[in-house]
């Protein structure tokens, strides 16, 4: 018995060795340059070139409470809350349907969804842009069919941005809902139609109830990255645009000030923690679900 | 009248296709053009695929993304896979923890990875480069596949490891012969994703590239911004190609395999 326990405990014990590499990794990589980033965010900037000092401050916070800053974080929101709602709008529908296909439609439909997912996102920005551009295929087309005279400017504007966003996002909210759906319990909206409930009054009193874990985890991961893709905005925003992704970006390489740019990523990651400390309260569960 | 809505579903699932794909089309119909601009049709040539294969700078920021990609892809592959093994069998009291923490970067915005890495590395005197960046895609690789392991461990029969050990198979044996052929699907499925991310990465590879190397998106990023060659298309059409065969081929090796299907993503 005393043997028998001692077997088990040893047995236990080497399983230690298959989560070290995981530990040490995490701890190193992960939990260190987020450390040190917060460490750099208290730490002032040298003034010229690359350089900071330890000294202690919180200039680097109370900057942002600047009005151009302050700016930025609004307009970020503002951007982010834009692409999620479109992305609820055209991306839930689409979920919804695509459940609802035959075995084989939902085969070919992952497929169409997986192919530009693994072609660099890059490269379609840049088909975008060999489509919106003055000179490009949709001006030519639209003057074409006679429906403009002259070719409009849609590229570099506030639209554009809004629309590259969207379009890179649109798959994780597709999915999201789409494995929500494909999961639901379909015998209770018909239980509803059975007890006299009609088909718009079962979809939001049964369907949308249920697939609405889905939907939230689509917000989060449309809302989330949409704060820091600083490179839609940069090609098709022509600089208009200044987010906090950005403006990390530009505090970290031309405005070389590190410990600026450093608070900004503190105050970004204390908006998404809150976000999805939300998000776990809401739905009872973590982002592991949709995997 | 069900039918009536089922049509209106069906187009409405082939437009927003279409507008997903229009890009990838048009950079396919323009790969093909004798043309500098992107306005009219200047007739057929494979020029840009010539030219293609001529850029040195291009091919080998090609090569290195597919590199970084597959390192880090291996390197997550045993990590995460290892991780999630050891984390179902092991009671530390910092394993929750741990598992929350290591799943940070594919939860925050990448910028703040990219920022955190950058300022980190100079702190170690790391030389940026591969290394840099090997580690830097590691970072949300490695939660990829540890969370679709995890959830594949979470769901196998454990009664399968007990029969295996019952019957006198060591646990190595077991884990060989039982709990890895189990979980194999879900380590290329997260291995894929985390390809799939690697491969697209821009915002956390353009802190930690360093000045001389270049990845494929960072090198397309800079195009975009200072000039593009119609050699980009050419480039889009053959990674397209590439994608859609090596997606047919796992779908038809994952046909012929038994028990597969719920693998379909």
């Amino acid at each position: 018995m005393q043997r028998e326990k001692e077997m088990k405990k040893k047995k236990k014990s080497k399983w230690w060795l298959c989560v070290a590499p995981l530990y040490i990794f995490t701890l190193l990589f992960v939990v260190g340059p987020m450390l040190y980033m917060l460490v750099v965010s208290f730490a002032t900037n040298n003034g010229s070139g690359y350089g900071f000092y330890w000294n202690f401050t919180l200039d680097n916070y109370k900057k942002m409470w600047d009005g151009v800053y302050l700016q930025c974080f609004v307009q970020s929101f503002q951007l982010a809350f834009f692409t999620t709602v479109i992305n609820i709008l055209v991306g839930y529908p689409f979920g919804y349907f695509m459940a609802k296909l035959s075995k084989r439609g939902k085969q070919l439909l992952m497929f169409l969804i997986m192919v530009p997912f693994w072609t660099s996102s890059l490269l379609r920005l840049y088909g975008w842009i060999i489509i919106l551009q003055v000179k490009g295929v949709l001006n030519a087309a639209l003057q074409w069919l006679g429906i403009l005279e002259k070719p409009v400017k849609i590229l570099y504007s506030y639209p554009a941005v809004l629309f590259g966003m969207v379009y890179a996002l649109l798959p994780f909210m597709i999915l999201s809902v789409y494995n929500s759906v494909e999961k639901m319990d379909w015998s209770l909206v018909e239980a509803a139609r059975d007890l006299g409930a009609s088909p718009v009054k079962a979809f939001f009193g049964v369907t949308f109830r249920l697939t609405l874990p889905g939907l939230l985890t689509g917000v989060i991961m449309t809302f989330v990255p949409s704060m820091g893709l600083f490179f839609i905005a940069d090609i098709l925003g022509g600089n208009k645009i200044v987010l906090v992704g950005s403006l990390i970006q530009d505090q970290l390489t031309r405005g070389s000030n590190w410990p600026f740019a450093a608070a900004l990523a503190v105050v970004l990651t204390v908006l998404t923690s809150l976000m999805l400390w939300a998000y776990q309260k809401l739905t009872h569960s973590n982002l592991e679900g949709i995997f | 009248m069900k039918k009536k809505t089922f049509r209106f579903s069906n187009l409405y699932l082939a437009l927003v296709m279409l507008i997903t794909y229009l890009p990838l089309i048009v950079m396919v119909v323009f790969s093909f053009n004798d043309s500098k601009l992107f306005v009219s049709w200047e007739g057929f040539s494979l020029r840009w695929y010539q030219e293609l294969l001529g850029d040195e700078d291009l091919i080998e920021a090609l090569g290195n993304s597919l590199i970084l990609g597959f390192l880090s892809c291996a390197i997550a592959a045993v990590i995460g896979t290892l991780g999630a093994i050891g984390m179902v069998r092991v009671d530390f009291r910092s394993k929750g923890m741990i598992e929350y923490l290591s799943t940070i970067p594919i939860m925050v915005p990448e910028i703040i990875l990219g920022m955190a890495f950058l300022a980190f590395f100079s702190l170690l005197d790391l030389p940026f480069g591969m290394v840099t960046l090997v580690i830097a895609h590691c970072s949300f690789a490695i939660p990829y596949v540890f969370m679709m392991v995890k959830a594949r461990l979470v769901g196998i029969d454990k009664s399968l490891e007990e029969a295996a050990r019952d019957l006198g198979a060591s646990p190595a044996r077991t884990f060989w012969d039982i709990t890895l052929p189990l979980i194999m699907p879900a380590v290329l499925s997260g291995c894929m994703l985390a390809f799939a991310m690697s491969f697209d990465d821009v915002v956390i590879s353009i802190f930690v590239n360093g000045a001389t190397l270049s990845t494929l998106p960072i090198k397309v990023y800079t195009q975009i911004k200072t000039g593009v060659t119609p050699e980009i298309n050419a480039l889009c059409t053959l990674i397209l190609v590439a994608v859609i065969l090596v997606m047919l081929c796992s779908r038809l090796l994952g046909r012929l395999r038994p028990h597969s299907e719920e693998e379909g993503r």
